[in-house]
């Protein structure tokens, strides 16, 4: 995992939609955690446990002051710790992109998690898709923001790539839903998703 | 001689003087071999408050002792070996936490042990002493605490062989503390560890001063096994990058003199430390002190399963370890850590990047003072 910044220009808006795909009193392992906020909230508002697992040690300390549980893990490493299907939902945040082997993470957020969590930046999205057909040049967005060279984003998709990747790996998605963070558009984001679609959410599952 | 000024800064508990604890009746020990009772030195810092919640133990490591914080007289050229962690406005916060930490039985600073005089027999204990475990000590702080008046611990924290006592502590009496705090530790320890402790061990036997134990009536101790011992522990508890650093190839003198004196800067600071060691520990304490490490294994009675061995665990656990710390490695930490998330425990780990090896757990590492000092900030008294 690369120590840059990570994007949250929506102040998190993805978090409204992981908190309502959440059952109650679940036990959540939260891949990537930040600073505990997200699962700091869960606990509140769900009764959940877990854990978070981070590597950047801001980040870990502020879990710990804020009394989140966190593991200093590299999850680019696996899961090989955690017990098959022994947490109710595994989520990972807008860091799926950042990893060297996301195909092998997919698999182990279905082989821990009862349902898995997913949200990543799309690279569909038709902003990205102008910039790099108008200006040439590789697209720089509010869910993008890194130059070429300094981005901790070394595999970004789109959603259909990310759907394709579910399908040859039997992982079942069992709810999607497509941000943007210009809200006005919501219907048309919701009718050409990989196109208006800034911010992918899909609930996954092991097909068995 | 630093000046009276230095001695006490703002931070420092100040001046402080152990207790002692006795207990009248006989224990059996976890060797199934009994003492007829014992004493236990400890001291004490902060106040501990009306509900009796704010107690912190804290639980030292092979060499250490009650003397954590603080000094015994204004003059005292050091203070205690926690000095820089305990005290007001550190991360063990005298002003929140009533810190408690006692002599380890069969230690040589002041609790029950070897040099102890057996009033059997009007002589020391010497080998006559039997052999304790990490149980057995954290049996003994059990009762301690019952003497204070403490339930519950707030927290119980420790480095190295104290984090074991940490985990025993947790495993023993899962409802007697909430929090608990194990640094640079491990579950039990390695084939290698076990090596070091038993050439340790020899050193010290192997001395003819150390006369079977027997050293106590004669001018003669193992004075050279005590320090032989210590040397090879300081090698272990420094890392190779920490001593490339700290003295390189550098030589006292600037050059060769193609003998056997201590030529290069590391072989004197080794002969420094053995030899100061040497003066004020007991070797048949230290003896027993590497077998309580050796022996320890609480997965041993859940066939080797260490989290059957935690399942009754309800402290939150923070652990901390060190990349450059080979004699309680990361991955030792880590089996602590799996074997609590296995079975859903409330846990918290991180893995800090230093390179003084063991020794950091001692020393001033901002991000580890700044985790340990958020962790138990969260705490609540």
């Amino acid at each position: 995992m690369n120590k840059a910044p990570s994007p949250h220009p929506f102040n998190r808006f993805d978090f409204d939609i992981i908190r309502q795909w959440t059952p109650k009193n679940a036990h959540v392992l939260d891949l990537g955690c930040g600073d505990g906020t997200l699962l700091k909230g869960l606990f509140n508002s769900h009764n959940a446990t877990g854990y978070g697992l981070e590597t950047d040690e801001d980040k870990l300390q502020a879990c710990v002051e804020s009394g989140v549980p966190v593991i200093e893990q590299n999850i680019d490493n696996g899961l090989d710790n955690f017990q098959d299907q022994s947490f109710d939902t595994v989520i990972i945040t807008q860091s799926i992109q950042e990893l060297s082997n996301p195909r092998f993470l997919l698999e182990e957020i279905v082989r821990v998690g009862k349902q898995g969590i997913v949200t990543f930046p799309n690279f569909g999205y038709w902003r990205n898709r102008w910039m790099l057909a108008t200006q040439g040049r590789m697209p720089e967005s509010e869910t993008i923001p890194h130059k070429w060279y300094s981005t901790p984003n070394i595999h970004l998709c789109t959603c259909i790539d990310f759907e394709m990747l579910c399908k040859e790996n039997n992982i079942k998605i069992t709810a999607k839903k497509m941000i943007s963070h210009d809200k006005r558009f919501d219907w048309a984001t919701q009718r050409w998703p990989n196109l208006f679609g800034e911010l992918a959410l899909y609930k996954i599952e092991s097909n068995g | 001689m630093p000046s009276k000024e230095s001695k006490t800064t703002p931070e420092s508990v100040g001046i402080v003087s152990p207790s002692y604890f006795t207990v009248e009746e006989t224990i059996t020990l976890a060797s199934q071999q009994t003492l007829d009772g014992y004493t236990i030195a400890y001291e004490t810092y902060g106040t501990l408050n009306e509900n009796k919640s704010n107690a912190l133990l804290i639980c030292h490591a092979l060499s250490g002792n009650h003397h954590v914080a603080g000094r015994h007289t204004p003059n005292d050229a050091k203070p205690g070996w926690w000095d820089n962690f305990v005290g007001p406005g550190k991360p063990i916060d005298t002003d929140k936490f009533f810190v408690v930490c006692s002599n380890n039985l069969g230690g040589c600073h002041g609790s029950t042990g070897p040099n102890t005089v057996n009033l059997k027999t009007s002589l020391p204990y010497g080998p006559e002493f039997p052999i304790v475990t990490v149980e057995d000590w954290v049996n003994s702080q059990a009762r301690l605490a019952d003497h204070l008046g403490i339930e519950q611990w707030a927290a119980v924290v420790g480095g190295s062989i104290g984090g074991m006592q940490v985990l025993q502590w947790s495993i023993a009496y899962p409802d007697r503390l909430r929090n608990a705090v194990m640094i640079a530790s491990a579950p039990k320890i390695s084939a290698q560890n076990i090596a070091f402790n038993e050439v340790a061990r020899q050193a010290i036997m192997r001395d003819p001063g150390f006369n079977g134990g027997h050293f106590y009536s004669s001018k003669d101790y193992p004075k050279q096994g005590l320090t032989l011992a210590r040397m090879l522990g300081h090698i272990t508890y420094l890392s190779d990058d920490v001593m490339r650093l700290k003295f390189g190839r550098e030589l006292r003198e600037g050059k060769l003199n193609f003998d056997f004196s201590a030529e290069f800067q590391v072989e004197s600071y080794l002969r420094y430390q053995g030899e100061t060691f040497s003066e004020h520990f007991d070797a048949n304490t230290y003896l027993l002190m590497t077998k309580a490490l050796d022996y320890f294994d609480p997965a041993a009675a859940h066939n080797h399963d260490l989290s059957l061995a935690l399942q009754h665990i309800k402290a939150k656990f923070l652990l901390v370890s060190f990349t450059s710390d080979w004699r309680f490695s990361p991955e030792r930490s880590e089996e602590v850590v799996d074997a609590l998330l296995k079975t859903n425990k409330a846990v918290s780990y991180a893995k800090i990047d230093a390179p003084q090896g063991h020794d950091s757990f001692l020393l001033d590492i901002p991000r580890y003072k700044n985790l340990l000092k958020a962790f138990l900030q969260q705490v609540k008294v």
